[in-house]
């Protein structure tokens, strides 16, 4: 689709989508959401892009291979893994770290989130995979 | 305790390590590396569980039922380990047989994704977490199935994925039925609250949901129709694997969850298993007596030998048990080196038909020998192990007074004798059939042949040593019986 009101508006949504795709990451963690909706959600402003452009400009714009994503998605988690394997608790156990920041308050990060994360990047690195094997013409 | 979890850490490193790399030499190297670091960890974990006979790792630190355990009994290392054997061997048989084109630089990605399915549901203690690696198995084998992109191999795996689809299904319906009544779906924690509970006859939907999803995962009568139809397309690395060990995880979760936790109501459940496992070794049997494509024989023939797994766990006494995990070992390593000579055959013949092959014995004898080994053992003849594995379940059959089903196994085997010396006659011993050209001088390489080596020599140890493996498959045997054992090690806070 060749639309100039399509492809000025992608660049103000894909704002909003990223938006509620960290959104829906962080509050994952004990609300609905989490990496995985959040992943599809953060695929879904490429997908909407794709309308507007088409998917080589895409590929072009975005520069790593899908493949890259899921590789990096699943080595955030297993790095979430080693702070319990480095420190001997049970495999998998969160590890927190409370950050003091002036405008939020208390943050506290943890490897939950750090895997949330890696399963968020993976996600989209496969959605992004079915849609540039599903758009290429052959 | 973390070195339970290896076994699906060590995969889950070796997949992001090769997803960043592209070139498919340095691919299979860290193939072969990664596959032998495993089987070290299996015989680790399993000499571990031979000194402390539970191990238990409470994932996150959520103590049972809470979080998921992974547990390893006797029954799971040895399985673990007679996986990890049989990657480890065919990673070697991939280095020339997978090919070099490069979309096949992809392959040990899944076949690892494959293992770590594999290996989570050997040493998951939790239902769910049991479902999802059926689920990453089922994934990874369509991808390995399909990964020649043939026309045949497209159609072969939309059969698998349907039906193994299909299975999945029962197999999630079961399980939220089991979670809606008892409200764990931790194994231990399931088989305390239904082996306390007068009423746990009613489960007896859910039991067969989950008979019905593994059944078809472990290819049983009258289930089994996806196997022969989708085996033999595949690349012969690829139907080794499979062939060695996807029926057989199903074949241990019915061992797993009818020894655990379904233990009520008995008579019911062992008399399906024994009808069900008669008629799979028979049709298998039969079935493979009229194929003329050595892969389509030998997939019959996976059906049919996985009966006699069932009939062990369905005549359910130490002995038929013990009898069942042995024939699951033998047969594992025995079955996969079948279709390892079957694949050498095919590069020196270039085809799988048995009628356009022959004369393989004079010109390769050792060939030769390297298919006996395995297909005498699959028959049964002493002093391999496969005799050693019919003579434990039909001794446990007379035993027990099954009579029906000891006679069907004893005419089963003659069934597989047959069917594998119609292979040595076409194959071998008859001479080259004169309209077929084939090339005299193809070099077999030692990548090649050397899986098959130790997988044929491993065959002959299990028959020479079967008294000392004998008594560790009682040991397992023992476990399952008694799964106040498995329960008090999981659940040992309660």
């Amino acid at each position: 689709m060749n639309s100039i009101i399509l492809q000025i508006a992608s660049k103000y949504l894909r704002i909003i989508f990223l938006l509620f795709a960290f959104i829906a990451l962080f509050r994952g963690h004990n609300q609905p959401g989490g990496g995985f909706i959040g992943g599809l959600l953060a695929a879904l402003y490429i997908v909407y892009d794709s309308l507007a452009f088409t998917s080589d400009q895409i590929k072009q714009q975005l520069k790593v291979r899908p493949e890259s994503y899921m590789g990096v998605g699943l080595l955030c988690v297993l790095l979430s893994f080693l702070p319990s394997i480095v420190t001997g608790a049970p495999l998998m156990q969160g590890a927190w770290l409370s950050v003091d920041s002036s405008v939020f308050g208390e943050i506290k990060l943890g490897t939950p989130l750090l895997f949330d994360l890696g399963v968020f990047i993976a996600v989209m690195g496969v959605t992004l995979m079915f849609l540039f094997t599903l758009s290429t013409k052959k | 305790m973390i070195e339970i979890a290896l076994p699906i850490l060590i995969p889950f490193t070796l997949i992001i390590i090769l997803i960043f790399i592209r070139s498919s030499v340095y691919a299979k190297w860290i193939g072969i590396a990664g596959s032998t670091v495993l089987f070290v960890v299996a015989v680790y974990l399993f000499f571990q569980v031979r000194k402390q006979d539970v191990l238990v790792l409470q994932m996150g630190g959520w103590e049972a039922p809470f979080g998921i355990s992974l547990v390893l009994d006797y029954l799971s290392s040895l399985m673990l380990l007679t996986s990890g054997f049989l990657v480890f061997s065919i990673s070697i048989f991939a280095y020339h047989f997978i090919g070099n084109k490069p979309k096949f630089s992809r392959f040990f990605i899944f076949f690892f994704a494959l293992v770590m399915g594999v290996n989570g549901s050997f040493i998951t203690g939790d239902v769910f977490n049991f479902y999802v690696w059926l689920e990453v198995m089922m994934l990874s084998s369509f991808v390995l199935i399909t990964m020649g992109s043939k026309k045949e191999q497209l159609e072969g795996g939309i059969k698998y994925m349907s039906l193994n689809l299909i299975a999945s299904l029962f197999f999630l319906a079961g399980l939220g039925l089991l979670y809606g009544k008892t409200g764990t779906l931790n194994m231990a924690h399931l088989a305390q609250i239904l082996n306390n509970d007068q009423q746990s006859i009613l489960m007896n939907t859910s039991a067969m949901l989950f008979f019905i999803a593994l059944g078809i995962k472990a290819a049983i009568f009258p289930l089994f129709f996806w196997l022969p139809a989708s085996y033999h397309t595949a690349n012969i690395t690829v139907t080794s694997l499979f062939a060695g060990i996807l029926t057989k995880v199903g074949v241990y979760a019915l061992i797993r969850f009818f020894t655990l936790f379904f233990v009520q109501d008995a008579y019911f459940w062992h008399n399906l298993l024994l009808i069900s496992a008669g008629f799979t070794m028979v049709i298998g049997g039969m079935a493979a007596s009229i194929q003329y494509d050595t892969r389509r024989i030998l997939s019959y023939h996976i059906i049919s030998q996985i009966g006699y797994m069932i009939m062990g766990l369905g005549i359910y006494t130490p002995l038929a048990l013990a009898g069942a995990i042995f024939f699951i070992i033998h047969n594992m390593i025995a079955k996969t080196n079948t279709f390892l000579v079957a694949g050498i055959v095919s590069k020196l013949r270039g085809t799988f038909y048995l009628k356009d092959i022959g004369g393989l014995l004079k010109e390769r004898p050792f060939i030769a020998v390297l298919f006996i080994i395995p297909a005498f053992a699959l028959a049964g003849i002493p002093p391999l192990s496969g005799f050693f594995a019919k003579f434990i379940l039909i001794k446990a059959g007379i035993e027990d007074r099954h009579y029906v089903i000891t006679i069907i196994a004893v005419l089963t085997a003659l069934l597989t004798l047959y069917s594998m010396i119609k292979i040595w006659n076409e194959a071998f011993l008859k001479k080259q059939p004169e309209k077929s050209i084939v090339d005299t001088d193809v070099k077999l390489r030692f990548a090649e042949v050397f899986p098959s080596v130790i997988l044929a020599l491993a065959s002959i140890l299990l028959g020479v040593l079967a008294a000392p493996f004998f008594d560790l498959t009682q040991e397992a045997a023992r476990q399952l019986m008694d799964p106040d054992l498995y329960i008090k090690a999981v659940l040992s806070n309660m």
